[in-house]
């Protein structure tokens, strides 16, 4: 096994304490160890794994194998940031007996993404703390999309009601706010129930899931290139990120490496997905507290930023550039001329927004000590990217697992560890500086020559994991390949699902009129995390 | 003094706002490539390359008839024009693409090669909507892109307030609606309440390939393959997502206020 010398002692410590519980090691990447174990052993390997050596829960899903092992697999991915690798641990679910031990209890992080594992596959879990429907909403009839036999044309009955019991919050005083799922901006559904004494919010239940669309179903259904496209609608404001993901979980599986040219092309994309992103946050952020003239000037900046993006791909959003095994357009001299004066100009202009809202007192009033996020918490719940960073939680892909051209260029990685809106300000802030930095890098050593390899047919049943650090956090895509450069399963993991219950902590005693604010600090994606 | 300099910061900005539709449209680059059109006569006797590169099913073509592609269903990957040696499916470099009725997104017969655009609302109804439209927007499971480029329309660059097109916090509020996504099973009857939510006379405008027809989540049983499932619409807007440049066009000729293009 070609295994990473920073995980081996890992390898060594779990074996010689688990033993023949163990069944089976293997590494299809240096960095990528899998271990098969027994049923029985998930809690204590996951919890020795996050305990003893500080791994982050970043995923939990499941895949049913049940046509030739009849079993269902459940994976539990863990991310050992100081080991710079992953470990998956895998455990058989009898096909007859669909039941899960939850390890929310001991790793909190795990709370949605085994409760969709129950909805999608019908995998009982047991000792859940609120093992209620999330994925499918209450009304729903008894179907679980992700088992093999739920046929993509099946028709479903019709249905539609509203059967959600919220919790109840009572005592004297207490009433409930109900929002949404239609909301008053320009944005994505979600609904949200405010419980509050007075002003102040004692609790928040937030009910996701109204833009599931079935995504990972429906790679099982297209041929490999093809995914691709749909790997950049999974999340709009993030199509880059996710199809590179994607891109690299091909990639393993078929065992071919991008050409130099191609990774740094994408490194670009990714830094520019970033950029445009943190910029537009910045100015949404000020815009929550009626600083109207910051985010004019920051969605100016963006639009600046989205029509280099179009003129280096022909898309706004940087969509149509993936291709497994490299890139699809390359960029010629105008075009890398275009982008230089880009980041010369925004580096000018950004300064002006910086200093702009640094000097503003009324700014700092509504951000500073406004929807804290304890590290404590950060760190119980799993939180990645920005919202992690902000919170004194220190891991970012980009330089604990460098991937694409990421290992070429030097870059600091900020970390704050107050937890409340200004941190998470300001760790957008002192990261697009960081993002000018990696892009002038990217540019001054672009290597010439091909910018992707043929790819041809990936071949069956290899399992693969993408990950790529994009400008809200982590996202993965776990794959496992079938015949016919196909998918037997593709998993997506975006960050705004591991960062969601955050958002529920960090606005307790805060009051409702601060909750936009505090919601756009971290700007999750609702269509990442129902997909 | 932070007031004074937010003041003197916003005079140093100037005015940003561009000057279309009075000026000309800012160009699209190159590589964006616009509308699409196609010119069957070209095609190979027999030929369909295009059929299988085509990631969300847009173009079919049955034995006897010509090439037929759906602009609606289109996410502009090009990946059919790079497949198409005679040059059938072209680029057009045009960003007008909105349209009335389903089925002039349907490209490929003769005389059908591009999008037929659409014609304005009816005299009453321009007199009520022509020079205010209150649109709720309802977001209703796409991927968070149609939203992004609708939101851009609101800022300096686009000003959408100068047309009198403004997008209102409820429903009871709007004139019509303006709906992103697919649809999915999750948000039917969000969108249903929405709409009836909304007083008569009422537009419904459909942005984006998820709205018009499913998208890339197309024939999915979880999404409805878009609003016109649930909603009757009055305008389709295609795009992956769709220009600005191109909701706007779509906005302002719905209402009357751009030409209707000449036929050729
Ligand atoms: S450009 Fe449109 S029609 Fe052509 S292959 Fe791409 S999605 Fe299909």
């Amino acid at each position: 096994m070609n295994l990473l010398p920073s995980l081996r002692p890992i390898l060594d410590e779990l074996t010689q304490r688990f033993g023949a519980q163990i069944e089976h090691a293997h590494a299809p990447q240096p960095n990528e160890l899998y271990l098969h174990a027994k049923l029985e052993l998930a809690g204590a390997l996951c919890s020795t794994l996050y305990r003893k050596h500080q791994g982050r829960l970043a995923g939990v899903f499941a895949e049913d194998a049940r046509a030739g092992q009849n079993v269902f697999f459940v994976y539990y991915l863990l991310a050992l940031d100081a080991a710079h690798g992953f470990v998956l641990v895998r455990v058989p679910i009898p096909a007859d007996q669909p039941e899960l031990n939850s390890v929310t209890n001991a790793i909190p992080a795990a709370n949605w993404q085994e409760r969709e594992i129950q909805d999608l596959f019908g995998i009982r879990l047991v000792g859940h703390p609120n093992p209620r429907r999330c994925a499918l909403h209450d009304d729903w009839p008894e179907v679980y999309p992700l088992r093999k036999d739920f046929d993509l044309h099946s028709q479903l009955p019709p249905f539609m009601g509203e059967r959600h019991k919220f919790r109840e919050v009572e005592g004297e005083g207490v009433f409930q706010v109900p929002v949404g799922p239609v909301h008053a901006g320009i944005i994505e559904p979600g609904h949200f129930l405010f419980s509050v004494a007075g002003e102040p919010v004692l609790y928040l239940q937030l009910r996701m899931f109204y833009v599931h669309k079935g995504i990972e179903k429906l790679f099982e259904s297209l041929p490999i290139p093809h995914c691709v496209r749909l790997a950049e609608s999974i999340s709009g404001d993030s199509s880059v990120a996710h199809a590179t993901a994607f891109c690299h979980a091909v990639e393993r599986a078929a065992g071919v490496e991008p050409p130099p040219r191609a990774r740094a092309l994408r490194t670009i994309c990714l830094e520019l997905e970033r950029l445009y992103n943190h910029i537009a946050d910045i100015g949404a952020i000020c815009t929550d507290v009626a600083f109207v003239t910051a985010h004019m000037h920051a969605m100016r900046l963006k639009e600046r930023i989205l029509r280099v993006n179009e003129e280096l791909t022909g898309n706004r959003l940087l969509r149509g550039m993936a291709c497994p095994g490299g890139v699809r357009f390359d960029f010629d001299a105008g075009q890398l001329r275009a982008l230089a004066q880009l980041v010369d100009e925004l580096e000018r202009q950004f300064n002006d927004l910086s200093e702009l809202t640094r000097g503003n007192s009324g700014l700092r009033d509504r951000l500073e000590t406004t929807g804290v996020l304890t590290p404590k918490v950060a760190r119980d719940l799993g939180v990645v990217g920005i919202a992690g960073r902000a919170s004194g939680f220190d891991h970012d892909l980009r330089r604990d697992v460098p991937h694409d051209f990421y290992d070429q260029v030097q870059f600091t990685v900020p970390v704050l560890t107050g937890g409340d809106v200004q941190c998470r300000f300001d760790v957008r802030r002192d990261e697009v500086v960081q993002s000018f930095a990696i892009l002038r890098q990217v540019m001054a050593k672009l290597p010439a020559g091909p910018i992707a390899v043929p790819l041809g047919e990936v071949p069956a049943d290899r399992v693969a994991l993408g990950y790529v650090e994009g400008w809200r956090g982590e996202i993965f895509h776990w794959i496992h390949t079938a015949p016919g450069n196909r998918l037997a399963r593709c998993k997506v993991k975006d960050p705004s699902l591991q960062n969601w219950p955050a958002l529920s902590e960090a606005i307790l005693g805060n009051i409702i009129p601060d909750f936009p604010v505090v919601n756009k600090s971290f700007n999750l994606s609702y269509s990442g995390t129902d997909r | 003094m932070f007031a004074l300099e937010t003041i003197a910061h916003r005079l140093r900005q100037g005015c940003q706002t561009m000057s279309y539709p009075d000026g000309p449209a800012p160009a699209l680059p190159d590589r964006h490539g616009g509308a699409l059109r196609v010119d069957s006569a070209r095609c190979a006797a027999g030929c369909d390359a295009c059929v299988p590169v085509c990631p969300t099913r847009a173009i079919t073509r049955l034995p006897g008839q010509p090439v037929a592609l759906d602009l609606g269903r289109c996410i502009f990957c090009s990946a059919c024009v790079e497949a198409c040696p005679p040059h059938a499916i072209t680029q057009t470099n045009d960003h007008r693409m909105a349209v009335r009725g389903r089925g002039d997104l349907v490209l490929g017969k003769p005389g059908e090669e591009e999008v037929r655009l659409a014609a304005a609302l009816d005299e009453k109804l321009r007199k009520l909507f022509g020079r205010s439209l209150r649109l709720r927007q309802v977001s209703a499971g796409g991927c968070n892109a149609c939203e992004a480029d609708t939101n851009v329309l609101g800022t300096i660059g686009w000003d959408l307030g100068r047309f009198g097109i403004q997008f209102v916090a409820s429903p009871r509020h709007a004139d019509g609606l303006l709906i992103t996504g697919a649809v999915s099973r999750n948000m039917e009857l969000a969108l249903k309440k929405s709409y009836d939510a909304v007083p008569p006379p009422k537009i419904v405008i459909a942005v984006g390939a998820c709205a018009i027809a499913g998208g890339p989540f197309v024939d999915h049983p979880q999404v409805c393959n878009g609003a016109a499932a649930v909603v009757p619409v009055d305008l389709f807007i295609p795009g992956c997502p769709p220009h600005p440049l191109t909701i706007l066009d779509g906005l302002l000729r719905l209402l009357g206020r751009v030409e209707r293009r000449l036929p050729p």
